[in-house]
């Protein structure tokens, strides 16, 4: 183990500030959806996934990457707001639902690789290009948007849930549906406006999956792990933990990897984890 | 239910004995290798369902345990040259201790749930793997296996596997049947529907998940030494991997995850359905069916596809085994009553209990500030006082449900305070709540049974539920044995709590609030109730609004308000004092109203 030059470490810290912000993104949607509708949606990932190669394709169809969202965020908002039709519908428990979307995101990944084969695919695009030199670090530009995204996003729900009505009822709810419903509060249809933009959320971050990443179906998984720890870390239902907690664990997994060797970066984030859910087993609550 | 108890183990082991023929029949290898991998998920989907469908905490680690074993097989065989038989206890023992470690570590985190132990056990699998990966033990290539000799137990290398995992999934099954038919099984089994309850009915709920844990850790790790022969090559990457807990989760649910044998039946019908996929050449859309077959049976069928049959064809089996249970007890019932020890609640009487200073706070809230009580032998004693002046507090401290934050609670010279509320249960006190609590999933019977194995010490379900049976006749639910608690009225549900206190024989009985929500009519066989109940032998403290049951029950009461004694004495007398009628109607009365009880009442309806 040999200490590493400054330029290097600063590179580290910098590209685990990327990789932490959507670590943040995909935990944003992750953590509503538990906090506030009491779901634990392991179909996110397959989602974000679905996004990512719909994204793919269209690029390859000649569509401006970024261009791709008008098309990606209304066509996940509605299927996240089906997905919970049908889960409020059967009045799923928080751990079913949990069993649930891993059964649908067993079908997703099928479906992903039954139309875009399980090789390994990268959009190809004019932003991979851009790349700036700043004070000796490279700046690459997909990763710049997603960082601009994640903090965008991050703070537009965390003004919407603080300072709306929509979010103090959405709060309410969470805390007490029965007591929120006799306020007047119309909670079921908050509830499809709030999965739905969940699901919207996993759509854009599918975008920034793309831009950044190489594609595979059994990706899928890799990501699980590591966003459940950052969503834990924040606490759930929260705007703007999981992008700050994200960050946290992206910098000290790109530090580990930089001092150690690569194949150590999965023990910072799940002794993290760990460390979390023994001493705080409170903020799962 | 004798019978029936001998019927099953032979039917495992005649099963198996019968499939141990098969590589006899010489079919091609490929046959043995399927059967090999259904005997594979039989032992993981079981063995998982032991702590995970009898308790209900679903671990995703199987896969870490598991894998713990396989690599420690792996390692001994390739780089200590262990026979390969040999190295499967070591996988067990392995597979065994990991399993003790990392229950012992989160079973202590206090209030933890499902979805935090899931996530927790998962976490460790990754940890595990990312441990090995990186040392020598694996060293990132992975474990070759080619130069290992595989022994000769069956004609050829592939029917040796088939075998071994014959014989694996015999034991697994066993073990598991044999669980869920014990003691072991009936306190897991209240874990999963109230583990609260199960605690202060007696039930060791810590040891037992962590026994559970061990047990299904151990069978996991003799599955996963086995596998790593079976698949010569080993690496990290396909082993510690969401795969494994999620099929047995999968084949557990689907096949009923509170029945010894549903997880086998799933892993059936799972393996051979994924198999018919490949074989197909449509594995990818096998992946989807899995998905499909997962979201539907959890809309449907949440109790999986076991329980489901055994209910069709239910109402036939069920019927001669309540008549059996029912035949004996009345006459035992009677002979409860006979036996009845005297009656001792004078004034003299010793103390059974002593309160000294006892006090609890929830952050800052002094929800009781150090009240000296005494419980004597023998009498009825009322806990009085407005909401929230500390009575459930106290019947919670003394029942061990809270921890105090100060003070001793001595009974029969035994300091109490701070032990566990099993304990509590052993050492003679019982407890009712005030919303009763059964176990949903198990019959008014075992409810009972369970009190009377765990607070009462008896030591085997069958014994128990003889006894459970005379407490059922004496709340007058007998008729009422072999229905769910989700059948049960209010008033014969708080009567289940009774006879669930009564059943472990405690020398102290605690009722919250047992009159809370009856009819006039179903109050007064309450009353009736709770004199029998002294009258058999046991001391009572009842926290009580009901002037009426308080006036006609209690030899003495104490008041709390605001966390503190104020005052003692005979009701009659103490609900004259002025200060006790401030604290409950808040204002001052000039004159002792005469019978105030009317007044009481009211207040609280």
């Amino acid at each position: 183990m040999t200490l590493p030059s400054a330029t290097l470490l600063a590179q580290s810290v910098l590209s685990g500030i990327f990789v932490g912000a959507l670590y943040g993104l995909l935990g944003l949607g992750l953590s509503l959806s538990w906090g506030l509708l009491r779901q634990i949606n392991l179909a996110h990932f397959a989602f974000a996934f679905l996004a990512a190669y719909l994204c793919y394709q269209l690029s390859a169809m000649g569509m401006d990457p970024l261009a791709t969202l008008v098309i990606i965020v209304p066509a996940f908002f509605a299927l996240g707001a089906a997905l919970h039709a049908l889960m409020a519908r059967f009045a799923i428990t928080p751990f079913n639902s949990l069993l649930v979307t891993f059964g649908l995101t067993g079908i997703v990944e099928a479906l992903i690789q039954s139309i875009w084969t399980a090789d390994y695919r990268k959009l190809e695009s004019s932003y991979g290009e851009h790349r700036w030199k700043v004070a000796g670090l490279y700046v690459p530009l997909p990763e710049l948007i997603t960082l601009a995204l994640a903090v965008g996003l991050s703070f537009a729900v965390w003004a919407v849930l603080r300072y709306t009505d929509l979010g103090r009822a959405l709060r309410a709810s969470a805390e007490d549906a029965p007591i929120a419903a006799a306020f007047g509060i119309h909670e079921r249809r908050n509830a499809l406006l709030l999965a739905g933009t969940c699901s919207a959320l996993a759509g854009v971050a599918g975008l920034c999956l793309a831009l950044g990443f190489t594609l595979a179906p059994s990706q899928i998984y890799a990501w699980v792990g590591v966003v459940f720890a950052a969503v834990m870390l924040g606490g759930l239902g929260r705007a703007l933990a999981p992008l700050i907690a994200g960050i946290v664990i992206g910098v000290s997994e790109a530090v580990t990897m930089a001092v150690t060797a690569p194949s150590w970066a999965p023990l910072v984030s799940f002794a993290l984890l760990i460390a979390i859910l023994l001493f705080r087993p409170g903020r799962a609550a | 239910m004798k019978l029936l108890a001998q019927r099953t183990p032979l039917a495992i082991v005649g099963t198996a004995v019968a499939l141990a023929f098969m590589p006899a029949l010489g079919l091609p290898a490929f046959y043995d290798s399927l059967l090999y991998l259904v005997l594979h998920w039989i032992v993981l989907a079981t063995s998982w369902n032991v702590l995970s469908g009898y308790t209900g905490y679903f671990s995703f680690g199987h896969g870490a345990f598991f894998g713990g074993g396989l690599y420690t097989s792996a390692t001994l065989m390739s780089r200590y040259d262990w026979p390969f038989l040999w190295t499967l206890p070591a996988a067990a023992a392995v597979a065994c201790l990991l399993g003790v470690v990392v229950g012992a570590i989160v079973f202590r985190v206090k209030g933890i749930r499902g979805e935090v132990f899931a996530l927790l056990t998962l976490a460790v699998t990754f940890v595990l793997g990312t441990v090995i990966v990186n040392t020598p033990i694996d060293g990132g290539n992975g474990v070759s296996l080619a130069g290992v000799a595989v022994p000769k137990i069956g004609p050829t290398a592939s029917s040796t596997f088939y075998l071994l995992a014959l014989a694996a999934a015999a034991v697994t099954l066993l073990v598991a049947w044999g669980i869920s038919v014990s003691k072991l099984g009936a306190g897991l089994f209240a874990i999963h529907d109230d583990e609260d309850a199960a605690e202060v009915m007696g039930v060791p709920t810590y040891r037992y998940k962590l026994v559970a844990l061990a047990i299904s850790c151990a069978l996991a790790g003799v599955a996963g030494g086995i596998h790593a022969l079976f698949l010569n090559y080993v690496t990290v990457g396909e082993v510690f991997t969401i795969t494994v807990p999620l099929t047995v989760v999968l084949m557990s649910i689907l096949g009923g995850s509170r029945h010894w044998a549903g997880p086998a039946v799933g892993a059936v019908a799972i393996t051979l359905l994924l198999y018919s996929f490949t074989a197909a050449n449509l594995a990818v859309a096998g992946k989807a069916m899995v998905g499909v077959v997962l979201i539907a049976a959890i809309l449907f069928m949440p109790e999986g596809v076991l329980p489901r049959v055994q209910r069709l064809l239910g109402p036939r089996r069920r019927a001669p085994v309540g008549a059996a249970d029912r035949v004996s007890p009345p006459a035992a019932a009677t002979a409860v009553a006979l036996d009845a020890r005297p009656v001792a609640a004078s004034a003299a009487a010793p103390a059974l209990l002593r309160a000294t200073r006892l006090a609890k706070q929830f952050r800052g809230v002094k929800a009781l500030a150090g009240v000296d009580v005494e419980v004597r032998r023998g009498e009825i004693l009322g806990l009085l006082g407005p909401n929230g002046s500390g009575k459930s507090t106290f019947i919670n401290l003394v029942s061990g449900h809270y921890l105090p934050t100060a003070g001793s609670v001595v009974f029969e010279g035994r300091e109490l305070a701070g032990r566990a509320a099993h304990r509590i249960a052993r050492a003679g006190i019982a407890r009712t709540y005030q919303i009763p609590r059964p176990f949903g999933h198990q019959t008014v019977l075992d409810n009972v049974a369970l009190a009377a194995m765990f607070g009462g010490g008896l030591p085997d379900p069958q014994t128990a539920r003889r006894e459970a049976m005379t407490w059922l006749t004496f709340a007058g639910l007998d008729a009422k044995a072999q229905v769910l608690p989700d059948e049960l009225n209010l008033h014969q549900r708080k009567f289940l709590e009774l006879a669930r206190a009564l059943a472990s024989r405690p020398r102290l009985v605690l009722l919250d609030e047992v009159l809370c929500g009856l009819t006039p009519a179903e109050m007064d066989d309450a009353v009736a109730l709770v004199r029998r109940i002294r009258d058999q032998g046991a001391t009572v403290v009842f926290v009580e609004h009901v002037m009426r049951a308080v006036m006609a029950l209690t030899d003495r009461v104490v008041v709390f308000d605001h966390g503190e004694l104020l005052a003692e004495g005979p009701a009659a007398e103490v609900m004259r004092r002025p200060e006790v009628m401030r604290a409950y109607l808040g204002v001052e009365h000039e004159a002792p109203a005469p019978a105030t009880s009317s007044g009481l009442e009211a207040h609280h309806a």
